[in-house]
């Protein structure tokens, strides 16, 4: 194996506002490179083939599933994490929604759907019924049937206002 | 929210306070099954069988074993080989053999994806290219993949050594693991005095419960022959007790930690990896965590049961149901257990009727082996029940709604299995339907062009298991309460059983702050599903909660120097009857309390909660050119017994009704004739999203179970059960087709109607 | 006296009526006494002192959790059924 060992990449990138260099390993996604070279586990795995959202990251404004990037492609570039939401001050508005509303039951789905509904409202303040759903497409929830997902996401929508 | 218990002027239950465990689950800081790292840690993988059934003639490892990289390799000669007995009488049942032979195959593969080694190494990546040096021989056989084919003559048979037990008689050589008969009444006289009689036959393909976590399995094995698991399971104790069994260990050397689960709904009780883990510690002395795919998740766990189920009901001239007649074939899987007293327990739950004949075969198949899905085996026997029910309101011209509540099964109702129902609230779920805003709304009062609109309504039952449970409290110094308990939370159960001690103890649910903790520091648990957890770890909390009291008051006693007798406790004040100067808040009598801290802990065993029922009302759009369906519009009606947090309540109602229409229009395993499963992934395994489903609008009957002080009942079971029949009766009514077969997809849809035509 | 149903393999193996009648002050004295009047029966509910894993009494709607202990004390009708998997 000896022969056919990979070099690692230098990267460097900002996760949730800080600047950081790693070492990575070309093949890895950012999904690994965030739990298991940085260290946060917020971000979940579900299918690793990009059909369940549980991996969802903010990549320079846009979302995107973290299995499906590799940890090299984000030299240069902002990620943002559900860990990246909440501030000294309190949780991002979404997040407090998220558990007045019941909107999680176990959990797994959570950071995702936050990370998504949050690149939503960043642009558009006032999102329909429709269009929250349509948005959501990509994040696979099974515990809820989205019903009151859609209305936290609503709620704090009309909150941030 | 209708009740029908008197207000009982609660403090707590009934509110909505933010879950314990929200912060941390809406944060990214809640640990799950794959978030754990341990030092020194190493990765396990498995090599999986690309065969449904084959016998492995040898297995050389000796190339994986060279590999840079990688510390063990294991096979079954690393397992003990257990013998063929049974295992407790609860939930978890099954033999110790099967049992193990799931885990890892010793001398035959059941079902593609089934394990035959395992690897640790440094690496996820080593691990995978490990697992694929090491060759397998295998004699691939000829798989039985339905229940049609497995109990066909001549079938290639799944267990040559094991004995199916056929009405009492030792049958080898089949694929029938039992037959069971159930039998009230003389259905022949029954259906000879019909006016009508109707009989249909559906079929039902195997599904998944689809939990958007993988499985998961970390252990460490010491030198002391203790072996320490962390793993997302629905059970610890149930892990304990399998993994304990699997590797011949007394159960006190295991100890399982419960990582927060993400999603079970049922699949997330039996073991998969976790002795693995195990075996490669031992081999390695470094901890080792197992992960599966998603593809692993669908090839080699959990399905709920596909099979079929004929059934056919008479009535006599004015609407009365007279004889009931029911064959349920349900797939077990590689081994045993299909769920068939459960689906004999619930195909004719909903009705009174005087005589009942029930055959149920638990059938072998070259499938992952069955595991619980939500109200295991009742979708399957309700999508029959409810079609023939709606076939004679549709013959006769009856209303539904009508017809079910002359023959509506209710308290002292004798159920098909013989006992007599205590008090349920069936009655009033079907009243409530009738005077739902969504029944009486009109059906095309926004049609789309070119489509076709109908209505459908469907009844469902479960029976809401009882079993062990424990909590410990320990008030604090500062006179807030801290509680343990054993089940892990799958969906806001910390929450319902904090709750439950906090209305007891007359403080907010906050003032209260659970823990689900490892099985060396709390007891016996059973797991989370049967939708105990509320009614049986909540009612562990409500006693330790009433013990706590006594020992507050007896702590009292000591300090004032006054009889027990005349000091009593409210609202988290503890004073004295007779002289009103004597009275302590929590805070003071927690503050250096004489004899030592005040904690409690109560243990229960309790018989079932008193069974759910939900009635469902769907309203799909359906386009006949493309045979597309849109669910429009849906409510969900059952009786909950009491709603804890009513949040979670709703949130249960419509999960499940969400999961149910997913199994009623899209989800299926498509499997070729070879065994293998083709549409593994969430692309082609397709559950609903958010654009598919409407709001789901829930209302919340609560006529109290007698068998809990609050009247809960469980809630997460019964509302997977009416979507299936309640869309396929709106399909009927919207296009004048009864699809009888899951799940009801566009092609089936487009090739009925031209058959129509 | 109490109505006795035992399950439809046992029935049929052992050649019991559906409906029988026994007394007892606890079920395993009930089931002594079934004993007494169809041999063979006991066999298919007690294992090593207990009810046999698989088996489940419910006496007047409850299944019991007490097992062969549970007192019979105003009791109309006991049921044995195999025990039910399930649950999630």
């Amino acid at each position: 194996m000896a022969e056919n060992k990979v070099k690692k990449v230098a990267v460097n990138t900002t996760i949730n506002g800080e600047e950081m260099d790693i070492l990575v390993d070309p093949y890895v996604s950012l999904l690994e490179t965030l739990r298991e070279v940085i260290g946060i586990t917020g971000t979940k795995e579900g299918c690793n083939d990009g059909n369940c959202g549980a991996c969802t990251v903010n990549l320079d404004g846009r979302i995107v599933d973290s299995c499906l990037v590799l940890g090299v492609e984000v030299e240069g570039k902002n990620v943002e994490t559900v860990e990246g939401m909440a501030t000294p001050d309190g949780l991002h508005p979404l997040q407090q929604a998220f558990l007045e509303e019941a909107a999680l039951q176990c959990g797994i789905c959570t950071p995702g759907f936050l990370v998504s509904a949050k690149a939503l409202l960043d642009n558009e303040p006032d999102p329909s019924e429709e269009r929250i759903r349509h948005w959501l497409a990509g994040n696979l929830c099974r515990c809820t049937g989205y019903d009151k997902i859609v209305k936290a996401v609503s709620k704090a929508s009309k909150k941030s206002k | 929210m209708v009740s029908t218990s008197e207000n009982k002027n609660y403090k707590v239950i009934g509110t909505r306070p933010i879950r314990h465990d929200g912060y941390d689950k809406v944060t990214g800081r809640a640990q799950y099954g794959a978030d754990i790292k341990l030092p020194g840690m190493l990765i396990g993988a498995v090599l999986r069988s690309p065969y449904a059934h084959a016998k492995i003639k040898s297995i050389d490892t000796s190339e994986a074993e060279k590999m840079d990289g990688v510390f063990a390799v294991m096979t079954s000669k690393d397992l003990p080989r257990l013998g063929d007995v049974v295992r407790g009488n609860s939930e978890e049942s099954g033999s110790e053999k099967h049992l193990s032979e799931n885990v890892m195959a010793f001398d035959k593969v059941l079902y593609k994806g089934h394990v035959v080694a395992g690897v640790a190494a440094k690496d996820q990546n080593t691990a995978f290219e490990a697992v694929k040096k090491i060759k397998v021989d295998y004699e691939v056989l000829k798989p039985v993949i339905n229940v049609d084919q497995a109990m066909a003559k001549d079938a290639p048979i799944l267990h040559e050594d094991y004995s199916g037990d056929h009405l009492g008689k030792k049958v080898k050589n089949s694929n029938i693991a039992a037959h069971a008969r159930h039998e009230i009444g003389d259905i022949d006289d029954g259906f000879k005095k019909s006016d009508l009689v109707v009989e249909k036959e559906v079929d039902m393909q195997t599904v998944h419960q689809g939990y958007i976590e993988p499985h998961t399995g970390t252990a460490v094995w010491d030198e002391e022959d203790r072996v320490k698991v962390w793993t997302s399971t629905q059970g610890s104790f149930s892990v304990r007790d399998s993994v304990s069994k699997v590797l011949e260990l007394d159960v006190s050397r295991v100890k399982v930690t419960p990582m927060e689960i993400g999603g079970g709904f049922g699949g997330k009780i039996p073991i998969y990896l976790e002795p693995i883990a195990a075996v490669l510690s031992k081999k390695t002395r470094r901890p080792v965590k197992a992960m599966m795919s998603r593809t692993d998740v669908f090839d080699a766990t959990g399905p709920g049961p596909g099979g079929k189920v004929k059934v056919k009901i008479g009535i006599d001239s004015e609407g009365k149901i007279l004889a009931a007649y029911a064959d349920i074939r349900l797939e077990a899987g590689a081994y045993p257990e299909a769920f068939i007293e459960a689906a004999a327990k619930c195909v004719f739950s909903c009705y009174d009727v005087p005589s009942m004949k029930i055959d149920a075969y638990d059938v072998l198949v070259n499938k992952p082996s069955s595991a619980p899905y939500r109200a295991p085996a009742s979708p399957q026997v309700a999508f029959a029940t409810e079609t023939v029910v709606d076939e004679i309101c549709e013959i006769k011209g009856y209303d539904p709604i009508d017809f079910r509540l002359k023959n509506v099964a209710e308290k002292g109702t004798r159920t098909a299995l013989g006992p007599k129902y205590r008090t349920i609230g069936l009655k009033e779920c079907l009243e409530a339907a009738k005077n739902s805003d969504h029944w009486k709304s009109n059906l095309d009062s926004n049609p789309s062009p070119g489509k076709k609109r109908g209505r459908g309504i469907a009844s469902g039952y479960w029976f809401n298991i009882g079993f062990k449970s424990s909590v410990n409290l320990s008030l604090n110094p500062d006179g807030k309460v801290a509680l343990t308990e054993g089940s892990t939370d799958i969906g806001g159960s910390r929450a319902s059983i904090a709750m439950q001690a906090a209305e007891v103890l007359g403080i907010p649910a906050e003032d209260v702050r659970p823990s689900v903790v490892d099985t060396d520091s709390i007891g016996i648990t059973d797991v989370t599903g049967g939708s105990r957890t509320t009614y049986a770890t909540g009612y562990a909390a409500y006693n330790a909660a009433h013990k706590l009291i006594e020992e507050i008051i007896e702590k009292a006693a000591l300090k004032w120097d006054i009889s027990k007798d005349h000091i009593e406790y409210s609202d988290g004040i503890v004073k004295s009857k007779t002289d009103s100067e004597l009275k302590m808040t929590l805070k003071e009598i927690a503050d250096d309390p004489p004899g030592g801290p005040i904690v409690s802990s109560a243990s229960v065993d309790l018989e079932e909660a008193g069974g759910g029922f939900a009635v469902h009302i769907a309203d799909l759009e359906i386009d006949e050119e493309t045979g597309k369906t849109d669910v429009v519009n849906y409510t969900a009606i059952q009786d909950v017994g009491k709603a804890i947090h009513p949040s979670y309540v709703e949130g249960q109602m419509q999960g499940g009704a969400a999961q149910g229409i997913g199994w009623a229009l899209n989800e299926e395993y498509f499997m070729n004739e070879d065994g293998v499963m083709l549409n593994s992934s969430y692309l082609d395994y397709r559950m609903p999203i958010a654009l598919d489903l409407p709001m789901i609008d829930t209302i919340m009957i609560e006529v109290p179970s007698e068998e809990h002080p609050y009247g809960v009942r469980g809630v997460g079971e019964p509302p997977i059960v009416p979507p299936v029949p309640a869309i396929g009766n709106a399909i009927n009514d919207a296009l004048g087709l009864r699809l009888l077969s899951t799940p009801m997809k566009p092609s089936k849809i487009t090739e009925a109607l031209k058959r129509k035509k | 006296m109490i109505k006795i149903f035992l399950p439809y393999k046992i029935r049929e193996t052992l050649g019991v009526p559906t409906e029988i009648e026994a007394d007892g002050s606890n079920l395993r004295n009930l089931i002594d006494h079934i004993e007494d009047a169809y041999p063979g029966v006991k066999d298919y509910l007690v294992d090593e002192g207990k009810l046999k894993p698989g088996m489940s009494a419910v006496i007047d709607g409850k299944t019991t959790r007490l097992g062969l202990i549970h007192k019979l004390d105003d009791v109309s009708e006991i049921h044995f059924l195999p025990s039910i998997a399930g649950g999630s």
